[in-house]
């Protein structure tokens, strides 16, 4: 986090030096784009404080323990899908669901769906690319990381 | 659209409201969630949006263009996938630069790869996964997820420029 504050002083400073008249066109057009979003951030502040509340970090090994590998991994992708967990809990909490006996298809099937597929992030994506597209990418995106998984669970030799 | 957008808004902080009020468990959980994550957003939100507005003044159009547009092919993708590795924040981000960059002349193909490649390969994500669940599970999701992110995006991309899809363009 230090970084990103460090980079953009330092970005910010040079530009200002090398233009001051553009790095003031740089921070109005942040200010526009931050503000024409604000909406959708709202949405998805609500979206995730919703998400963590129905289906907390905690209560994921819950679900993944069950079922065999293959219904697993879709119940996997289905969490995955419908929750927001931010890197820095998800990943260490996928290092405690290994220690748990969870296999590599499971969590793969949960980090990557995590991470490409959004219903918290779909108001935003909507204003962005538009009602269908915005589906049919997070449709699309949902397979490839369903493959990723099958690929995953093959290459650790989990499955036959 | 927009209107229902802001009665779900006002929908979600009324029952908000009487949750504090009754005492409800589960809704005051969600307003403790709601700050939590809005604090950790903002910590990093106006630096990436300050980011994006350099970028959006400094970046020359005809570089985009070159490197990220339409006649671009492979290369774009990959130029794409470079672009997407020191993003911060999550999705979130993402789309208001993929938004930037498609103003830019950057192609829809490469638009969704670096939107695929900005979940599966930032190196802030990278290094979490490859120190709680190994380097070569890292390794093996990189090389398998990413080449079907490319492919997949060129594809859907492709199809959509042949239609004449074309983003909002009223950020």
């Amino acid at each position: 986090m230090k970084t990103l504050y460090i980079l953009t002083g330092a970005c910010l400073l040079v530009s200002l030096i090398a233009n001051p008249a553009k790095t003031l066109q740089a921070l109005k057009i942040a200010g526009k784009r931050f503000l024409k979003l604000l909406g959708e951030f709202a949405l998805l502040l609500i979206l995730v404080s919703l998400a963590l509340t129905l289906l907390p970090p905690q209560s994921i090994l819950g679900y993944l323990e069950g079922p065999g590998k293959l219904l697993g991994t879709l119940i996997a992708a289905a969490v995955g899908s419908l929750t927001y967990i931010p890197g820095f809990i998800a990943y260490p909490l996928a290092g405690i669901l290994h220690q748990q006996g969870i296999p590599y298809i499971v969590l793969a099937s949960f980090v990557t769906t995590l991470m490409m597929v959004g219903v918290v992030t779909f108001p935003m994506e909507q204003r962005i690319l538009g009602t269908r597209v915005a589906l049919v990418r997070n449709i699309l995106y949902f397979l490839l990381a369903l493959l990723t998984s099958l690929a995953i669970g093959l290459i650790f030799g989990e499955l036959p | 659209m927009r209107s229902k957008k802001i009665w779900a808004i006002i929908l979600y902080v009324v029952l908000l409201g009487i949750s504090l009020a009754t005492g409800f468990k589960p809704g005051i959980q969600t307003g403790k969630n709601l700050v939590n994550f809005a604090s950790q957003m903002m910590m990093v939100l106006p630096f990436a949006f300050i980011l994006i507005g350099l970028f959006e003044v400094w970046v020359p159009r005809q570089t985009i263009e070159k490197h990220l547009g339409i006649g671009s092919g492979i290369k774009g993708h990959l130029w794409a996938v470079i672009l997407s590795a020191p993003m911060v924040g999550g999705l979130y981000v993402a789309f208001p630069m993929a938004y930037t960059l498609y103003k830019k002349g950057a192609g829809l193909g490469v638009i969704f790869t670096f939107l695929g490649a900005s979940s599966l390969c930032r190196i802030p994500m990278l290094i979490f996964e490859a120190s709680f669940l190994g380097v070569p599970f890292s390794l093996a999701r990189l090389a398998v997820s990413l080449p079907l992110v490319i492919g997949s995006s060129a594809v859907l991309g492709r199809i959509l420029q042949k239609k004449g899809y074309q983003p909002k363009m009223d950020l």
